[in-house]
């Protein structure tokens, strides 16, 4: 087998047969309890208005998936920017200062493995609406592994660099924008994907509970209408969209590769 | 007055002296070695002077200034290279042109590292990144950025002991030829005693540590240039090897550490097999208490 073909075998047939082997196990468990699950065939009947007119606007609750997704990312883009915003910082000032790590790094630790359905209360509370709220929710817990990471990108920078900018007698910003930036960005680009995995995590959860319009909110009003066939369609779409987030961000991490 | 000039430098990290006592006097465009044993604290030594660390006990000075900072007036090449990875072989050069020199027209700076960069015969390579060079090359460019700031002192730490045998003969050779066009003061580090003789005007040895301190100056008189091949057979240059070698290998085989091992002995009395213990052991029976014996064993670091 030449090595296209071995590529194409890996990558292509292989993951097809087990997606095949998933629906067969799925249309099983559906013959069985019919009732709860619905069988492959009826979720597709179901969803097909939805997919084959992704972008339709039927009514406020009734439009197409991507649509839906497209509100969703919307408000994700809002909190991550924010979180990114407010954690690079952050995380550069306890990569750099020992005192700032000691002080922050045990509330950091508290604060971490809080869900997002415990902030979000706490969101609409402050807010008073929901866009906002989920915007604070998605912030909060998407910022933490931006901070870490950029925070250990920062120790983790090689005395030598450092060295270099001791001897050239470098200026405070020009340390910062020439050598501490280039030199922690790998690590940087790490923690945003992780941070925009959570984010697109927190959204779904943030929408469910203030049913404001997106995957998440359609997802829980067609468990309140008994549709069960739309929350396999989206879990289905929450996953893709998570899955090719993440190929982005790790496109952008390759490039932006310094070492 | 001396150039540089260090009087009673010693240096302790945590109780463990690296250095102690160390006396040593640069004139301006010399070119000295310092020769010893890894580990021994060559490369604090040299930190010193570079004013990346600062003596405990002594001073370092430099035209009777005291050195307390690191500054672009001494360049260090290290060994390691500490080449920007993101930056082009023109960007590393040109960072270090831009910071020394902020008043000279853009036109200027750019002619200089172009310059720098040709004279370790490295622009068909500028544009690249040092993951893109072999080893040689990025410490050539290493040390085209030592002395694109024009520095009073190259310092130079192990500059080539990463490299294999060829690349280095050739790094040498550039090293003599940079130094003969720029007359640079040249402080050496090496492990290499032949680099020492070949390249310096003056190689003193460096003792093994813990404590290391330094050994008579010698002064090598052999004429310049001088040719690897001719200067193996030279009686001179074997005398001065021989002298330097002695030195090291004697302060080297004073330096025993004594540890502590923990040694288990066999069990010299017969074992009551009458009564089989089951369990735990599989197969192997514990080891006793009173098996556990200590011993001193000396052994040469």
């Amino acid at each position: 087998m030449n090595k296209e073909n071995q590529f194409k075998f890996d990558w292509m047939i292989l993951p097809l047969f087990a997606a095949v082997a998933v629906i067969v196990l799925w249309a099983i468990v559906s013959s069985i309890h019919g009732v709860a699950l619905p069988s492959p065939l009826k979720t597709w009947e179901a969803s097909k208005l939805y997919i084959l007119e992704p972008f339709a606007k039927r009514g406020e609750l009734d439009q197409g998936i991507l649509r839906f997704t497209w509100y969703s990312l919307v408000l994700v883009v809002k909190g991550y920017a924010l979180a990114l915003i407010v954690g690079t910082p952050l995380g550069f000032l306890l990569g750099v200062s020992k005192l700032f790590t000691k002080s922050l790094d045990p509330l950091i630790q508290v604060l971490r493995p809080v869900s997002p359905l415990a902030w979000l209360p706490l969101g609409l509370i402050l807010f008073q609406k929901s866009e906002p709220a989920a915007i604070f929710t998605i912030a909060i817990c998407a910022m933490w592994p931006t901070v870490l990471n950029t925070a250990m990108g920062v120790r983790a920078i090689p005395q030598d660099y450092l060295n270099v900018a001791r001897v050239l007698k470098l200026s405070r910003s020009r340390t910062l924008f020439k050598i501490l930036i280039p030199a922690a960005l790998p690590y940087m680009f790490t923690g945003f994907r992780l941070s925009l995995g959570i984010a697109w995590l927190v959204i779904v959860a943030a929408e469910m509970l203030t049913g404001a319009p997106g995957v998440g909110g359609f997802l829980w009003q067609e468990y309140n209408s008994l549709i069960y066939e739309h929350i396999i369609l989206c879990i289905l779409t929450i996953g893709v969209i998570g899955f090719v987030l993440d190929r982005l961000m790790s496109m952008v991490e390759q490039r932006f590769k310094t070492a | 007055m001396a150039f540089i000039e260090i009087k009673g430098a010693g240096k302790s990290y945590g109780g463990n002296t690296v250095l102690r006592d160390i006396n040593l006097t640069i004139e301006r465009g010399e070119f000295v070695a310092i020769v010893g044993y890894s580990g021994a604290g060559k490369t604090t030594l040299i930190s010193m002077l570079a004013g990346l660390v600062t003596p405990d006990t002594g001073t370092v000075k430099m035209n009777d200034l005291e050195i307390t900072d690191p500054g672009p007036d001494r360049s260090i090449v290290f060994q390691n290279y500490s080449l920007l990875p993101w930056m082009t072989v023109y960007e590393n050069i040109h960072l270090a042109v831009d910071q020394v020199f902020p008043n000279w027209p853009a036109e200027r700076k750019k002619q200089e590292t172009e310059k720098y960069i040709a004279m370790v015969k490295l622009t068909p390579a500028r544009d690249k990144k040092p993951g893109e060079l072999s080893g040689g090359m990025r410490q050539r460019v290493s040390v085209a950025r030592a002395l694109a700031i024009d520095p009073q002192v190259l310092l130079l730490d192990e500059p080539l002991s990463a490299l294999d045998a060829l690349t280095r003969a050739t790094l040498q050779d550039e090293i003599e030829r940079i130094w003969s066009e720029n007359k640079k003061t040249v402080v050496l580090i090496t492990n290499d005693a032949d680099e020492g003789i070949l390249l310096a005007d003056r190689i003193i040895p460096l003792s093994a540590g813990p404590g290391a301190t330094l050994g008579p100056a010698i002064t090598i008189d052999l004429p310049r240039p001088r040719d690897r091949k001719t200067v193996n057979h030279d009686s001179r240059y074997k005398a001065i090897r021989n002298h330097v070698l002695d030195y090291l290998l004697t302060t080297g085989a004073r330096q025993k550490t004594v540890i502590n091992r923990k040694l288990i002995l066999p069990d010299i009395e017969p074992e009551d097999l009458s009564t089989s213990v089951r369990g735990w052991h599989f197969g192997r029976r514990p080891v006793r208490r009173n098996e556990i014996k200590s011993e001193s064993v000396e052994v040469s670091s």
